[in-house]
């Protein structure tokens, strides 16, 4: 089996201080967007520049495209494209003199993409860095990384800024760039650009991965919204595992359960008899907050 | 207008460094020169030979101004001051503008100002109130710092009202300037080229067609002639050219958009041009305005020590003052005074080359080393890319410093000696001046925050320059400077052994540097 294109086993980063990764693991296959989630100052850019031999790692196995990203960076920074969060251009410099300067130096452009990206995102080639506004700033970079021919996509929020149309037009790039066989790291707080797009996901906090899977088997390990209207008044629900918060008024009851206990909880209620019933899947938001927020406890894999 | 008191007070208080900074170094500027005139001439009939000798050298009259009464400590000064001081307060007009109009656009920040409840004109005339108190400030010490030396009240506060004026005339430019582009930098090149027209235009009034004075601002404050028979008048003409560019800067202002110029901002080229391929290329391309700028000012720089020529000796007048300084023990004062020069201007190009070395850390703060290390640029060459410009431009500069002084020489006293005598001597310098760029270095790739450091380098090896023979500082204190080993050229002939160990050391260092910069994270 070829090794995947992104391999981190343990690795750990402390700037003074500060634990800025704790122990991470994290895997991307090829093939496949990988969205890496995470409230403010977990540890997403500091992972991304590790992986870019931007910063040594303290502890930990890493591996990038079957290289080692410390000592091999130039040579693997050839098959991989980069965009930060925050694109800094250098002010006399136009957006297109960026887009081919980086492209040189990744090792070529290609030239037909490059254009059409540039028509397809609207960006005007001929400004000068300090004039583009930050949208504009971040589509540049977009455009660089998007035209170079290569095998992997490093992305740190990529698309802070972009109006919702120029989402659409990034989110169908990324699209195709997977389906013809590439991989791309998508550190992310848009959730909606994330549930289009990624194949799996990761979840971090403070350095550390607490989550990782597909979104249906994340949604799997949180709770369904249940209200129900039944027959007679329910007897024995809250005794059951996996129903949480339950309010019963009368016949009507409302509680949330582990979706993956909702067989059980079901038959309960069919037993007593079912007059209505809604059911609401776990939104993406409340998969989240379940990570981010601290009153609710991390579950550990 | 509304709430254009409120802004005044946050202008004043945010610019009081600025304030002092540039008033006292204009006060400096003036006194200085009384004290040092003081100083030199010990007997009158010296100072009326080396008044005699200045009154009939071109270049001088060109870099100053209309000798009147030279054989006076108050005419030296106005002489030697005026124009470069005019220019300074320029300078400082046009920064102070370009903080609170074009910057503060360029940020943004001007647009939350101006949707607070504000005024459309309140930010536009506290800048305007804000940056003529700083003229009056510095025009205040000048006159005041000038009386108080003990030259005539009146006259000393002619130059520093005339100043102030000047200072009025440029910050109406800079208004005006901050109408027409869209960026600081626009302002900047426009009042710039202001500033450095009124300057060239009165040089060559001065020299010869003297109608050319009557058209730069700058001629008009020499034309007061303090010291020397004082009129007030021409000032009128410096508050009548103050007031109509400010005039036009205001209609201007209502005519423009928040954040735009009456000159649409120039397109750039859509692709890369060839050049443009490379850290090195990269590294250039964003160097090589000051490499330019420098260049041309040393070689105007080494023009002016060069055109002393043989003079120099009687100029600087025979105490034992000017023998420790300059002559360094050398038995030629002409020497001395040559050797005192090429050290001078090698520390005076030290500062380009300390300013080109501080680049790949703005640009790493700045986020841009980390766009290109993530691209198939590794990071020595990176480094290497941006110190070769480093590198060509400290050479460059240096060449250009000989060649201006060496030029100077042979246009002062016809002799082409000066190429051998000076020229080469100067291409030695490199060696300190590498030095001096490996310690940068070093400290670069091993503490970057400490990198200023290397300023304090300069600052020690000026001071030993300056004061090292007069103050009798130890030897090994002296041989802390990179700049005191080489033979002192033209007294003495060139030695290959300190020039060959100057530069290796700069190599180690450099070598060090770049080891420690492949070791450590990138901010
Ligand atoms: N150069 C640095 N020096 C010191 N601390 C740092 C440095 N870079 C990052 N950190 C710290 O490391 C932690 C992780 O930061 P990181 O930038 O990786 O977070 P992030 O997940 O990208 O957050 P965000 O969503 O805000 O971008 C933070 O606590 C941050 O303060
Ligand atoms: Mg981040």
């Amino acid at each position: 089996m070829a090794t995947s294109p992104i391999e981190i086993h343990g690795l750990t980063k402390h700037f003074g201080a500060t634990v800025a990764l704790d122990r991470l693991d994290l895997s991307v296959a090829k093939g496949e967007i990988h969205g890496f989630l995470g409230p403010n100052g977990a540890g997403k850019s500091t992972t991304i520049r590790v992986l870019l031999g931007l910063l040594r790692k303290d502890a930990g196995e890493v591996v990038l495209l079957g290289g080692d990203p410390w000592a091999d960076a130039a040579e693997l920074h050839r098959r991989l494209a980069y965009v930060p969060g925050d694109v800094n251009l250098w002010p006399n410099l136009t957006g297109g003199e960026v887009i081919d300067l980086l492209g040189r130096l990744r090792g070529g452009i290609n030239r037909r993409r490059r254009d059409e990206l540039l028509e397809r995102f609207e960006l005007d080639p001929t400004k000068r860095g300090r004039s583009y506004s930050k949208g504009n700033r971040q589509k540049v970079a977009l455009v660089g990384a998007l035209a170079s021919d290569v095998e992997l996509l490093l992305l740190d929020e990529p698309t802070s800024g972009l109006d919702p149309i120029m989402e659409s037009v990034f989110q169908s790039y990324v699209d195709t760039f997977r389906d013809n066989g590439g991989t791309v790291l998508l550190s992310s707080h848009i959730l909606a650009e994330v549930e289009a797009l990624c194949d799996r996901v990761s979840i971090i906090r403070s350095g550390h991965v607490v989550e990782s899977g597909t979104l249906s088997e994340l949604r799997h390990l949180t709770r369904t919204a249940v209200r129900v209207d039944l027959a007679s008044p329910p007897r024995g629900l809250a005794e059951l595992e996996g129903v949480y918060d339950l309010e019963v008024d009368g016949t009507r009851a409302r509680f949330s359960a582990e979706t993956a206990r909702l067989d059980t909880v079901l038959a309960a209620l069919v037993d007593v008899g079912v007059r209505s019933l809604t059911a609401t899947p776990p939104t993406l938001e409340e998969l989240f907050l379940r990570h981010y927020g601290d009153q609710l406890e991390p579950t550990e894999p | 207008m509304t709430g254009w008191a409120l802004l005044l007070r946050t202008f004043l208080r945010r610019d009081r460094w600025h304030f002092l900074w540039w008033s006292v170094g204009l006060a400096i500027l003036y006194v200085s020169q009384g004290w040092s005139v003081d100083g030199l001439y010990i007997s009158q009939q010296d100072f009326d030979e080396a008044a005699a000798l200045m009154e009939s050298n071109t270049a001088f009259i060109a870099m100053t101004g209309p000798p009147r009464a030279l054989n006076t400590t108050g005419g030296q000064v106005i002489w030697q001051s005026a124009a470069f001081g005019a220019v300074t307060i320029g300078l400082m007009s046009m920064v102070l503008v370009a903080r609170h109009t074009r910057h503060e656009e360029e940020t943004g920040r001007e647009e939350l100002v101006r949707a607070a409840a504000i005024g459309r004109y309140a930010s536009l005339v506290a800048t305007t109130v804000t940056v003529l108190l700083a003229n009056l400030v510095a025009g205040a010490l000048v006159g005041g710092g000038l009386a108080a030396y003990g030259l005539p009240v009146a006259d000393s506060l002619a130059s520093g009202a005339g100043l102030a004026l000047c200072g009025a005339f440029f910050t109406g430019v800079a208004v005006l300037a901050a109408q027409l582009t869209s960026t600081t930098r626009g302002l900047y090149g426009l009042t710039g080229a202001v500033i450095g027209t009124a300057y060239l235009l009165r040089a060559i009034g001065d020299v010869g067609s003297s109608w050319l004075s009557w058209v730069s601002p700058i001629g008009w404050y020499q034309a007061m002639h303090p010291y020397s028979g004082l009129r007030w008048w021409p000032a009128l003409l410096l508050v009548a050219a103050a007031a109509l560019a400010l005039s036009v800067g205001y209609l201007l202002f209502v005519r423009r958009d928040l954040g735009s110029g009456l000159m649409a901002a120039r397109p750039g080229p859509a692709r890369a041009g060839a050049g443009l391929r490379s850290g090195f290329g990269l590294a250039w391309r964003l160097q090589r305005g000051s490499v330019i700028g420098w260049s041309v000012g040393m070689l105007l720089g080494g023009l002016s020590y060069g055109s002393i020529g043989d003079q120099a000796g009687d100029l600087l007048g025979d105490s034992d003052l000017t023998r420790e300084m300059f002559a360094g023990g050398a038995e030629d004062l002409v020497d001395g005074f040559y050797g005192f020069s090429l050290i001078m201007l090698a520390l005076i190009a030290t500062a380009f080359t300390l300013s080109a070395v501080s680049r790949p850390r703005s640009q790493e703060e700045a986020g841009h080393a980390e766009m290109l290390l993530a691209t198939g640029v590794t990071r020595l060459r990176w480094l290497a890319g941006q110190l070769a410009v480093c590198l060509l431009g400290t050479f460059l500069v240096v060449v250009c410093a000989g060649v201006g002084l060496a030029v100077g020489y042979a246009l002062a006293t016809g002799k082409g000696s000066g190429f051998e005598r000076f020229a080469l001597p100067m291409l030695a310098q490199v060696a300190p001046l590498l030095v001096v760029l490996g310690f940068a270095v070093l400290l670069y790739g091993v503490i970057p925050r400490l990198l200023a450091a290397g300023w304090a380098l300069l600052g020690f090896a000026v001071v030993v320059l300056m004061f090292g023979e007069v103050f009798r500082f130890p030897e090994w204190l002296r041989n802390l400077s990179p700049y005191e080993h080489l033979a002192l050229a033209p007294a003495e002939p060139f030695r290959i052994a300190p020039f060959l160990v100057l530069l290796a050391l700069a190599a180690v260092l450099t070598g060090l540097g770049a080891f420690a910069f492949r070791r450590r994270d990138i901010a």
